[in-house]
């Protein structure tokens, strides 16, 4: 039961990272990794609203009926993306002004409506909030990496410190729309090679006896 | 005038280009462009409901919420306009359109979340367009939408047929190609403004 919760929680970090093998709520995670601050920030916000809007969202599943559901759904989210939009204007204005029109369009982010739609609407308020975590965080660390990779060879920073940035001149196409793209392409396929060699791995592994082909199974599981 | 409404569509289709320059609309940009024909029945609904969007929600803005003070409920009422415009939209294509319904398929319900759509009606009040230019902006937008899917329509077709390493396979390689295809796209940046003399 502990283990089953855990898993649920993780699921969003790798297996079913919602950026980069689930490939959803793409637009925002192009337009804002252009700076890591920005990866963070952005990351954090649709924690918060995918968190809350799923225990919402689990909540109430008894209490929506079938098929007005979607439009329910927004109603939630877009009430907690509001709530977010307030807080970031009364405290984190700056931030507020660099994700710009990205903090409205939280509400149509796929993530949020497809772990509505696939995993709140069927599970307890327990683990749908696990769900939302996981999920979030997963996201946050998939865009804060991205805005890394493209900050750094955009700008020559991290978080705003300079760290190649004097060594060489920094290519501005990184922190550019092409850049976006490309980093993510990128991202998609490291993704992939990791795939495509724990499924080799896998293979070998049902070859061997079933008592030795859970080991190799469960060492992947925690190299990841 | 026309000058003005030139410069309005081209600014808006192709220099701040929704897809491939402002990242808004990604997902039906990289689901449904496999296909020309798809592509083209997509974006053709796009352009239908961001014209109408924002037709609906600029009034809403700016004659029903600012003035009673509730500015910030834009996001939860846009998003509710749009989801019955694309409800009301989808109905009358299923009637009037039946083909054009079945191959959009999954797609058209999904508008709703298409950010390109909620993005252009924001975006026209933050700017501080007014109403004329708002439209033509949402117009222009929807043109851009249709230039970028019809062009990666092409350049998917292209892609597919070649042989590329095995971790680049699907979406990676798309992406890339995205990549280079908005590099064309951000050389308009300066050239619009300076050939209009709007700077």
């Amino acid at each position: 039961m502990e283990k089953n919760k855990l898993s649920i929680f993780l699921n969003g970090f790798i297996r079913e990272n919602p950026i980069l093998v689930l490939i959803l709520g793409t637009c925002p995670t192009l337009a804002v990794s252009t700076q890591a601050s920005n990866g963070i920030g952005m990351g954090l916000s649709v924690t918060v609203v995918l968190t809350f809007s799923n225990i919402f969202i689990s909540a109430l599943k008894k209490i929506i009926p079938d098929q007005v559901r979607i439009p329910c759904y927004i109603v939630v989210i877009s009430t907690f993306v509001t709530l977010v939009q307030f807080v970031l204007q009364a405290y984190f204005p700056d931030l507020n002004k660099a994700l710009g029109v990205y903090i409205p369009l939280i509400v149509v982010n796929c993530i949020i409506l497809g772990r509505a739609e696939a995993f709140a609407n069927k599970n307890s308020v327990i683990d749908s909030t696990l769900d939302g975590l996981g999920m979030g965080l997963g996201y946050t660390i998939a865009l804060t990496l991205m805005a890394c990779v493209r900050e750094l060879l955009g700008n020559g920073t991290i978080f705003g410190a300079p760290v190649t940035a004097n060594l060489f001149s920094p290519m501005t196409i990184f922190v550019l729309a092409p850049g976006g793209f490309f980093t993510f392409g990128c991202f998609v396929a490291l993704i992939n090679v990791i795939k495509n060699r724990k499924k080799k791995a896998d293979k070998k592994a049902l070859e061997m006896p079933a008592a030795d082909a859970a080991a190799p199974a469960a060492e992947g599981g925690a190299a990841k | 005038m026309i000058k003005y409404i030139l410069y309005a569509l081209i600014v808006a289709a192709v220099a701040n280009n929704y897809v491939l320059v402002r990242f808004l609309g990604i997902c039906p940009f990289l689901g449904v462009s496999k296909k020309l024909d798809s592509a083209m029945g997509m974006s053709i609904a796009v352009i239908i409901v961001m014209v109408i969007a924002t037709a609906v929600t600029w009034p809403i803005q700016h004659l029903l919420l600012e003035p009673r003070g509730i500015g910030y409920m834009q996001t939860t009422v846009f998003i509710l306009v749009i989801a019955a415009l694309v409800q009301f939209i989808e109905t009358a294509m299923k009637k009037m359109l039946p083909s054009l319904h079945k191959a959009l398929g999954i797609y058209l319900p999904l508008i709703t979340t298409n950010c390109a759509v909620l993005g252009v009606c924001v975006l026209n009040i933050d700017e501080g367009y007014d109403f004329f230019r708002s439209i033509l902006n949402s117009a222009g937008s929807g043109l851009g939408f249709m230039l970028a899917m019809w062009l990666f329509a092409g350049v998917r077709s292209k892609i597919e047929e070649n042989d590329y390493p095995d971790a680049f396979k699907g979406i990676a390689s798309t992406l890339i190609a995205a990549s280079i295809l908005s590099v064309s796209f951000l050389g308009f940046s300066g050239v619009i403004d300076n050939l209009f003399g709007m700077a």
